[in-house]
């Protein structure tokens, strides 16, 4: 073993040991602290380019306005599909584009994890006396994605709107609560995902399947596909605890799996479990690293 | 024409390299195929024969437009951030001194890359889909011929685009602003959201004139028979006919660019 690897080993074990010190809630709020500062600086260097990041955030709010203009073009043609009116759609658009939009703002550059396995920087982090999954989370930080979720929140707003839905208390509580539960289901396989790249480096695609192709799937109604896929983003990824089953609650339609319908209520609980598996699987991943060293 | 030959070679192993990659790719391409095919049954369900398809027609519409993705570059391609990234730190320069013309260059890179991405992006989603539902594949040898002629101008006029877009970068310096909306205008008007016969209207006249209707929908309607003797040569005519218009505006670009390269450094 070289000196300068010694060395390293040594402060790789001296920041296990503070972050021992710290405590489970000391980590967190080291971690989210270290995240504001360098989404921070990331937000001042993007600035730098001013030109450029107001016609990213205009391509950002656009690229998710554009597959509402292919819905829109759809209804042009049918009153319904699946069974649901354009608002209904609408209100299962903007709620999982809400919830995505906020947790790839928040967790998007997680997919970068896996170059930086390959080109070997992921070792710069490592020594760095912040937790990992802060610095990853937050290098790159894009403020553009502000776009995605500024374009979910109007299609949600129009469909608010449009809507023919008797509030009650519960049914107004559900959209903020669908909203935050859902970005925390998506950071947590985003989390996932790219603890599965420590061992599949190039592999960052199969996470946009479950991260860009759940809110895809998510933004139609559930009758419109195969009761097998329904049954498998239910009840194996459990993606349908974003919108499907809170939205079609508030929505006042049955789910097409025959359920219990106080599962509408569950996406905090999903949220909280999912968070757990994921860093279970983040420190695995983690653990499980070896540098490519030289 | 031979250096141009290994370029584009090049280009082709330079993408086979990455195996996992393009697993993981072929993963995710499978996946929304299945999401949209599930979408566009619905429609169709609804409305048969909208946009002059029929049900097995519309699939095959979206497994095509999976398959054709990568190699049409519908989301972009590496070309505009890697050039980009060489214009803005200035390894345009080396560039510049390659006995080598800088589009042709690109080009033939482009154009090894997707044939790869054709093979190893495309056939197996194509495979998966055909297995999974009712496609019309196409009996007649000479319409999956035909098909690839229009994939590969396709490709020459998504090339002549993206060198488009990178060569702002002479101006801009950071061109991600521009490669993105040109992407997204791209995967619009391409066809990839919906077939460009479904948009109603005077918005249907205009997405079926722009050059990106070359790059999804054309081989999409080839390869359906939808495009056959004289309409055949006259879809052709569209593709080849923005081609040299978008390459030849390239053209012109890279010579007022280039006089504007200043190499810092001694």
């Amino acid at each position: 073993m070289g000196a300068a690897e010694a060395a390293e080993t040594l402060r790789v074990a001296e920041r296990a040991e503070v972050g021992e010190a710290l405590g489970a809630a000391g980590q967190v709020r080291a971690g989210v602290r270290a995240y504001r500062m360098i989404a921070a600086m990331w937000i001042r260097s993007t600035m730098a380019y001013r030109a450029s990041f107001a016609m990213a955030v205009f391509g950002n709010f656009a690229a998710t306005g554009l597959d509402f203009v292919g819905i829109l073009l759809m209804f042009s043609h049918v009153d319904a599909l699946g069974g649901y009116t354009l608002p209904e759609v609408a209100f299962l658009y903007g709620t999982a584009g809400a919830a995505f939009g906020l947790s790839d703002l928040v967790m998007g550059s997680m997919d970068r994890l896996g170059s930086r396995v390959r080109d070997g920087t992921l070792d710069t982090l490592l020594v760095r006396p912040v937790p990992v999954l802060a610095q990853i989370a937050a290098d790159r930080f894009a403020l553009r994605r502000l776009g995605r979720i500024t374009q979910g929140l109007l299609v949600l707003g129009y469909a608010l709107v449009v809507l023919d839905i008797e509030w009650t208390p519960l049914k107004v509580l559900m959209v903020p609560m669908m909203i935050l539960s859902g970005a925390v289901i998506f950071a947590s396989v985003f989390v996932a995902g790219a603890a599965f790249q420590f061992w599949a480096q190039d592999a960052s695609q199969v996470q946009n399947s479950f991260t860009y192709g759940g809110v895809t799937l998510l933004q139609y109604p559930p009758t419109v596909f195969a009761k097998d896929l329904v049954r498998g983003v239910t009840f194996v990824l459990p993606l349908a605890f974003v919108n499907w089953l809170p939205a079609l609650y508030v929505l006042g339609r049955p789910y097409p799996l025959d359920l219990p319908f106080w599962l509408a209520f569950l996406p905090p609980l999903v949220a909280g479990v999912c968070c757990p598996l994921a860093g279970a699987a983040w420190r695995m991943g983690l653990r499980s690293y070896r540098s490519t060293g030289s | 024409m031979r250096l141009y030959a290994v370029v584009a070679a090049g280009g082709f192993r330079r993408h086979a390299t990455y195996r996992v990659a393009t697993a993981a790719g072929v993963f995710t391409n499978t996946v929304f195929g299945f999401i949209l095919a599930y979408t566009f049954t619905a429609l169709w369900d609804e409305r048969p024969q909208l946009g002059g398809y029929d049900l097995s027609q519309a699939l095959t519409y979206v497994w095509l437009g999976q398959a054709l993705l990568m190699t049409a570059a519908l989301m972009g391609g590496g070309l505009e951030s890697e050039l980009m990234e060489r214009i803005r730190t200035g390894d345009i320069a080396i560039d510049l001194c390659r006995p080598a013309d800088l589009q042709l260059f690109w080009l033939a890179g482009d154009l090894g890359r997707a044939a790869f991405h054709l093979l190893g992006r495309g056939v197996v989603p194509m495979a998966v889909g055909a297995l999974a539902f009712d496609l019309a594949l196409p009996a007649d040898p000479f319409v999956w011929v035909a098909f690839l002629v229009a994939v590969a101008l396709g490709v020459v006029v998504s090339f002549a685009i993206r060198f488009l877009v990178a060569l702002s970068a002479f101006w801009l310096l950071d061109g991600a602003g521009v490669a993105q909306i040109t992407w997204l205008v791209g995967l619009f008007f391409s066809g990839m959201v919906l077939p460009l016969t479904v948009f109603p209207g005077g918005l249907g006249t205009l997405a079926q004139a722009l050059p990106w209707s070359a790059l999804l929908q054309i081989p999409a309607d080839v390869f359906l028979g939808k495009h056959t003797g004289w309409g055949l040569v006259r879809a052709y005519g569209f593709q080849l006919g923005w081609a040299a218009l978008l390459l030849t505006a390239g053209r012109l670009l890279q010579s007022v660019a280039t006089r504007r390269v200043v190499v810092q450094g001694g």
